[in-house]
Formats: structure tokens, C-alpha cells, sequence
């Protein structure tokens, strides 16, 4: 009996995604009530973890329709997503929450492959501030704050989430396309601002934008136009 | 002027205007014309300004950034300051590119990302149901002639302890008169233990009497044996009353 196929009786019937330290788990339980089972007791997580890889690559080199996927360390059979249109008349449209904006595809970008950091150091990366969006990411729970940076003020540091890997399919951290360039690509981090608001990249103009000239004055009174208005000083 | 506003949200910061504009150029980021990029830049801005559009801070300042450079590059080439000169060290220019270059990394990273969160809308994760087994009686077992033998060599065992010095003896138990015994204990008790079975028997002949009386009381299917649970004990039963049999002619 080879242990891969043992795992792969497992994760056929299993009814969630199962980590390779809780099939460990059932090597043992099996161990404990059938003769058989013995050999496999003192398996190691690391020959586990051989044993799966090498089911992975059997079943990607079958080229079939499902595969052996590991997602966030736990693995699971799943369907290879172009036979997706007939799993759908099968069992209906997956529940998924809505598709990530731009901004904060970018946002969650930045922070996965250069976590812990703080939310200085992914407005001096994106050229904007990103209050709106770092919130629509905490709520979705895919980032978290993960503690503090060691220089002046602490900023909060913010990581990914175990959601966050499962979310995008991702096995792990490691598991992130081109990651290792990312990782290199230098971040500035901001100097100090203390005139500037917190959280703000960039220190705000001298200038007030049309906005904030609006507000101060009602469209019901015609003020002159503020861009000249404001170019003389 | 009219009050109609668009939303207006092509790009996400002037980062993102400026990458717009070095693709348009089709030249390597590296090799772009910042002082031309700088007169488009601020040209986009004052569209938005005529299209009374909100320009965010952001805008602002890098249009500054890049005026400040345009106007390091209007200077006589003997009047630039030479690289390093300045008290601010680095060349603004090369900030901004490495600025521009570092953003477009993440920015392509972000689309690698919205592929795979489209394509996870599509993979389908194997959820097979709990197997629908019948459980209560699958663990009633029926005990195999093996359990029924391991379970009378350890009886055996302990009745070949308790006999130290033997005689030879006629044999005082017969198979029949434990087929008897049997039948009327489990007649008087709905189940009866395995081991309470040879409670009473003091020699391994009269042990091995009461299992070859059981053996065959199961093969004329009077009596069952189970196992209520895995290496539990087994425990023996009348065999559940045959469906009635219509007896025709005779």
C-alpha cells in the first residue's frame, strides 16, 4: 500500500479541505483499530508532504478534469475551472462576495507581497491615500493589523489574512506569482510629516482643490473661478 | 456653468495618470521625456478642471513635482546642478522613475491577482456528503467465527490457571446438556455476555462443552452473536423471530 493513495482516499471522501497535519492525525486514528494501518502510524508530516506533492503532480500530469489543490495548507479535490459552465447546472453559481476593485486589488497587492507594513508605506507606494480602501479590505477580512513598526509613532503594521489565501486559491505566501522581484523592490518610508494629517503620503497642498473651494462657497452664490482665483498668490 | 458632474475615475492616483501617459509615449520607462510627460500632465489636469471635475491633492503635487523638474531642465547645462551637488542628494527625476517603476510592479501584481480571483469564481471544490451509512446496525456486527475463538481462548486461558493439579475424570458435561443450558438462558435474558457464558464453568472440557453447544445453536440460527462496538465484547441473542411462514398442505 503506497501512502499517496491512502491520502488520496482521504481527500476523496473528505468533507472539507484537510491539512496535512490532520490527515497525519488520521494515520494515527486508522493505526489504532486496523492491522493494515500500522505501517503508516509514524508517518512523518514531512513524507506527507512529499506523498501529496507527488498525488498533485500524478493527477496534473492525467491532465483530467479535477485537480489536487492545496489552498492555505489544507488540501481538496477540485474542478478545473473551464468545466465550470456544466458544475454550475450541476450545483448553481458559487457564493462568492463581489469582485475587488482596482485600488484595492492594487492595496492588497502591495501589502501581500511586502508585509508587515504600514499604511504610509502603501500610500508612498500608490501615490494616494487609501483610508476608503484599506477598511473595504479589513471588512472583507482579507488584511489585518499584525502589530507595530519600531520607529517614531508605531504606525500600525498591516498582513493578509488565512481568507486572503483562500479567497485568491493561494497555497501560501510563498505561493504569490513573481514574488521574489516584489519582495526586493525598495519602499521609502515617509519621512516623518508633522504638519500633515496622519495617514497622509504626501503633505497637503498650500492650495485648496475646487472641492473644498465649492464647499465653502454655495453654488447659489457665482463666485469667481477659483483656479485663478488662487494662481495670483 | 451647468451643474453636471461625471465621476470621473479613470485613474487611481498620478501614478497611475503618468504610467497612463509613459504607455502612450511607447517608450521604456526608463527612456521617457519627463519634461514632455510633465506639459501632458498638467495639461490632463486642467481638463479635469474644465470638465469641473474634483482634482484630488495627489494631482497637485506631482504636477509641482514635475514642474520642478521641467524647470531644472530649462536651466543652461553649466547651470544644472550636478548629480549629488544638491543638499536634497537624489535627482528628482530618478525618484519619480523609481517611484513610476516600483508602482507599475505592484500594479501588474495586482492584475495577476484579479485573474486568479476570476478564475477561483470557476474551480469547484469537492464537497461529497457524509456517506449515508447505516450506522446503528453496522456497528451490531456480527461477531466472525475468529472474534467467537480469540474470545473463548481468553475464557481458556483463565480457567487453565485456575486449575493446578488434574485428575482424570469421566467428562461430566455433555454438548447437549449445554445446548439446553443455553437455550434457557437466553430465553431468561433478552442478551447474554459472552463471558458470563462460562461464569459458572470450572475445567476447559466444560468451557470448550459450552462454546461447541454455542457453535451449534448458531449454525441451526437460534442464537446470534454480535459486537455492539469495535473489540467490545460479544454478546449473544435469540435469533429475531423468522417472518411468519404460511405452512401450505402436509
Amino acid at each position: 500500500m503506497e501512502l499517496k493513495f491512502i491520502l488520496e482516499a482521504l481527500l476523496f471522501s473528505a468533507q472539507k479541505p484537510l491539512t496535512s497535519k490532520e490527515l497525519r492525525d488520521l494515520l494515527t486514528a486508522a493505526a489504532g483499530t486496523a492491522e493494515e494501518a500500522k505501517p503508516f502510524k509514524k508517518a512523518k508530516e514531512d513524507d506527507l508532504e512529499a506523498a501529496l506533492e507527488q498525488l498533485r503532480g500524478d493527477h496534473e500530469s492525467a491532465a483530467r478534469s479535477y485537480r489536487l489543490a492545496c489552498v492555505a495548507g489544507a488540501w481538496q479535490f477540485v474542478t478545473q475551472p473551464e468545466y465550470a459552465p456544466w458544475v454550475i447546472a450541476l450545483v448553481g453559481t458559487k457564493a462568492r462576495p463581489p469582485r475587488l476593485s482596482q485600488p484595492a486589488l492594487e492595496t492588497l497587492a502591495i501589502i501581500a507581497y511586502r508585509q508587515p507594513i504600514t499604511r504610509a508605506e502603501i500610500e508612498q507606494v500608490r501615490g494616494v491615500t487609501i483610508d476608503g480602501v484599506m477598511a473595504t479590505l479589513q471588512e472583507r477580512g482579507l488584511i489585518e493589523q499584525v502589530g507595530r513598526a519600531e520607529y517614531a509613532g508605531r504606525p500600525m503594521t498591516y498582513g493578509t489574512t488565512p481568507l486572503f489565501l483562500e479567497y485568491f486559491g493561494l497555497r501560501s505566501l510563498e505561493g504569490l506569482p513573481a514574488a521574489d522581484e516584489l519582495r526586493r523592490i525598495p519602499i521609502t518610508r515617509p519621512e516623518a510629516l508633522l504638519t500633515a494629517d496622519p495617514g497622509l503620503a504626501t503633505p497637503p497642498p498650500d492650495q485648496l482643490t475646487l472641492a473644498e473651494v465649492e464647499q465653502e462657497n454655495p453654488p447659489t452664490s457665482p463666485a469667481p473661478p477659483p483656479a485663478e482665483n488662487t494662481a495670483g498668490t | 456653468m451647468a451643474e453636471y458632474k461625471i465621476k470621473f475615475e479613470v485613474f487611481e492616483g498620478p501614478l497611475d495618470l503618468l504610467l497612463h501617459l509613459v504607455k502612450k509615449e511607447e517608450v521604456d520607462i526608463y527612456e521617457v521625456d519627463l519634461t514632455r510627460l510633465a506639459t501632458q500632465f498638467v495639461e490632463y489636469i486642467e481638463v479635469m478642471r474644465l470638465l469641473d471635475l474634483d482634482v484630488a491633492g495627489e494631482f497637485l503635487v506631482m504636477a509641482s513635482t514635475l514642474m520642478y523638474i521641467k524647470s531644472r531642465e530649462l536651466l543652461p547645462k553649466d547651470l544644472q546642478a550636478a548629480p549629488g551637488e544638491e543638499e536634497e542628494g537624489e535627482d528628482p527625476r530618478w525618484e519619480l522613475i523609481r517611484q513610476l517603476v516600483a508602482y507599475k510592479k505592484f500594479k501588474d501584481a495586482a492584475a495577476l491577482l484579479q485573474a486568479r480571483e476570476i478564475e477561483q469564481e470557476s474551480i469547484y471544490p469537492r464537497l461529497p456528503p457524509r456517506p449515508d451509512l447505516p450506522t446503528a446496525t453496522a456497528h451490531k456486527a456480527e461477531a466472525s467465527l475468529f472474534d467467537l475463538i480469540n474470545a473463548v481462548n481468553a475464557v481458556l486461558k483463565r480457567v487453565g490457571q485456575r486449575e493446578g493439579v488434574r485428575e482424570i475424570f469421566e467428562d461430566k458435561w455433555t454438548v447437549s446438556e449445554k445446548i439446553e443450558y443455553l437455550i434457557k438462558l437466553t430465553a431468561e435474558q433478552a442478551t447474554v455476555k459472552f463471558s458470563d457464558l462460562f461464569a459458572t464453568a470450572t475445567s476447559r472440557s466444560e468451557v470448550v462443552c459450552i462454546f461447541l453447544a454455542l457453535l451449534e445453536l448458531i449454525r441451526l440460527k437460534q442464537l446470534v452473536c454480535t459486537q455492539p462496538e469495535d473489540f467490545g465484547e460479544i454478546e449473544i441473542t435469540k435469533t429475531p423471530a423468522p417472518p411468519v411462514t404460511v405452512d401450505h398442505g402436509t
